[in-house]
């Protein structure tokens, strides 16, 4: 599944390693076994943390010599002080929080800047399903049923967009991935990226 | 436990070691006293290297001694962590310099109640002067002075020896390049001081205790120290473990006796635990080093704040605690952690599953090793250290081969 030490990074991990500039100091939210703060660690020097709520990831992680703490993006962030990381990373873990507003505002009162990927509700295969079918949509970006899904807050890639706007987050950049987590191609608005991208990943940062 | 293989070849251990501290510059306890010279009872494993920047101090629990990877000289049996020290083992000898130091107030060769107070020439009993951990660990650095080391690469213990850890890295930051407190916590909790207090009072409830002077009276008070273990001893399983290995099981008998030998297996195991206990320890000893573990409080220290203890720290720290220790809850550990992540320290955290309570830490328990291993893996390559054989590549089949995946 995932390569430590000299594998490839998933790609859409790969993605976000590209953004984050080297030497700085990073805590990725939901870190699993930690294969992206291993590359940072590896080939940006990056001074990196991170937090995981599964044991096995914890485990695993900290037995590659990696700082990881077990814990939960919902009740450990508040503990970090304000400006304590460069980057905030929470990759495809936002609609699996309890309160992803209060998880976005920590992220970017403790991070300079935040970077987030989340599945997109409202992509046209997603909203096809619900209206040709009629019930809950399963796909590859959201692949369990409705009723063992541990993401309890999907959003459309809008919703999202919404939520900064009322945060007073700027958006930096923001990128639509296809299900595999590669680049589409498309033009910079929000209607179609809203429904063409299977992932949205954003680059964020508080304003002023 | 079963633990067959020698720990290491003896010409790695270098047991026995002694030195005589303070005889210039007393130690000043927390209580105010004065105390020097006094006398340090340690082991060393492994060498040190040119640079000095491969020592580890391995600090022991309550009942523990500096007998680390050594048979005990008492009871013969193995060292405490003999499974985990050794070349190639998680502390690995053909890496790092090893340094266990019985604590102070101890009673396996460092100054304690039972030796005799040069003043008087009588043992010192109950006038010894009440310890605290920052006493322990101020007579450790004492040790680490004396041995010519700076900074220590780790200071790493379990139970009361994490609270030594803590102690370490709040006293002396930057001569701790990281810790690794293991089942234990920054204060000792209400529950935990009522059970200790269970054990003084056995101990002093004992008509052979003699108000402490025992010694001079030659009398031992073995039944209220077997007592105090006993009840102590239940504190370091589960309720689990104890099911799983004993359950309702009668005791070389088929039914039960109707009176109050011991029917079952687990009063049976209890009562030896307790008389096999009385053989290496002083009562006095289990006295003042309790006493020392209650008086434990970082958070008061540092005006009710336990983040204020680690501000600016720059040592890397590894918090790890076990799913079943009910004595030193794995609460009692995120709260250190939740600490450090509010000074933004660079910590580690683990829980490891496990059914073997609060000794799990003394046990064999892969996950727990691998951790460990994995943890001081990465603060060498931070320290400049080189790497073990095979380095990183070594760890990979280890965590592939666990149960997890």
């Amino acid at each position: 599944m995932m390569m430590m030490s000299n594998g490839n990074l998933r790609v859409d991990l790969r993605l976000i390693a590209d953004m984050v500039e080297p030497g700085s100091r990073v805590l990725d939210v939901g870190c699993g076994e930690g294969a992206l703060l291993d590359w940072l660690g590896r080939t940006k020097n990056v001074d990196g943390r991170g937090i995981e709520l599964s044991m096995a990831g914890v485990s695993a992680a900290v037995s590659h010599g990696l700082s990881v703490i077990q814990g939960d993006a919902d009740t450990d962030l508040k503990d970090y002080p304000s400006g304590a990381f460069d980057y905030v990373i929470l990759s495809q873990t936002l609609q699996a929080t309890y309160e992803p507003k209060t998880v976005l505002a920590n992220m970017l009162r403790i991070g300079r800047r935040a970077i987030v990927s989340f599945p997109n509700f409202g992509h046209w295969r997603v909203r096809t399903h619900l209206l040709l079918r009629g019930s809950m949509p399963v796909t590859d970006t959201m692949a369990y049923e409705w009723y063992d899904t541990p993401n309890i807050h999907f959003c459309t890639i809008r919703d999202f967009l919404t939520l900064c706007r009322g945060l007073g987050i700027t958006v930096d950049k923001s990128i639509a991935l296809d299900r595999e987590g590669k680049v589409l191609p498309l033009p910079n608005c929000e209607g179609i990226a809203n429904l063409f991208a299977d992932q949205g990943l954003f680059v964020l940062s508080r304003k002023g | 436990m079963t633990v067959s293989e020698p720990a290491l070849p003896a010409s790695s251990a270098t047991p026995d070691l002694k030195v005589e501290l303070g005889r210039d510059r007393p130690i000043r306890l927390d209580c105010g006293v004065e105390l020097g010279p006094i006398t340090v009872a340690y082991q060393t494993y492994g060498r040190l290297n040119a640079d000095k920047s491969n020592a580890i101090l391995i600090c022991h629990a309550l009942t523990g001694d500096h007998y680390v990877a050594d048979p005990h000289p008492i009871t013969g049996k193995p060292g405490w962590w003999s499974e985990l020290v050794g070349p190639g083992r998680v502390f690995d000898t053909d890496r790092y310099f090893l340094i266990c130091s019985n604590v102070l107030g101890g009673c396996m060769g460092t100054t304690g109640p039972a030796d005799v107070n040069p003043a008087t020439g009588q043992p010192w009993g109950l006038s010894f002067p009440v310890i605290t951990i920052g006493d322990m660990v101020q007579v450790q650095a004492r040790l680490v002075d004396y041995l010519g080391i700076g900074q220590l690469f780790c200071v790493v213990g379990g139970s009361m020896g994490g609270m030594q850890v803590l102690e370490w890295a709040q006293n002396y930051p930057d001569r701790v390049f990281s810790a690794i407190p293991i089942a234990a916590a920054a204060r000792h909790s209400a529950q935990n001081i009522a059970f200790h207090e269970v054990g003084r009072q056995a101990i002093v409830a004992d008509p052979d205790w003699c108000d402490g002077n025992y010694l001079l009276e030659g009398k031992r008070p073995h039944r209220g120290l077997a007592v105090a273990r006993m009840a102590a001893h239940i504190t370091y399983l589960s309720e689990p473990a104890l099911h799983q290995k004993f359950g309702r099981n009668l005791q070389n008998r088929d039914t039960v006796a109707y009176g109050f030998d011991a029917d079952f297996q687990v009063e049976s195991y209890l009562r030896h635990q307790g008389s096999t206990f009385v053989d290496r320890f002083d009562a006095n000893s289990y006295l003042y080093i309790t006493r020392a573990m209650d008086y434990f409080d970082l958070a008061a220290e540092n005006g009710g704040t336990l983040a204020n203890a680690f501000r600016g720290t720059r040592t890397r720290f590894c918090v790890i605690s076990f799913t079943s220790d009910w004595l030193f809850p794995t609460s009692e550990s995120r709260a250190v952690v939740q600490a450090l992540n509010a000074v933004a320290a660079n910590v580690s955290f683990v829980e490891i599953k496990s059914d073997k309570g609060h000794d799990a830490f003394l046990l064999d328990e892969p996950e727990f090793h691998a951790a460990l291993t994995g943890f001081l893996e990465g603060a060498a390559a931070h320290r400049g250290l080189p790497p073990g054989k095979g380095g990183a590549a070594m760890m990979m089949p280890r965590r592939s081969g666990g149960a997890r995946e």
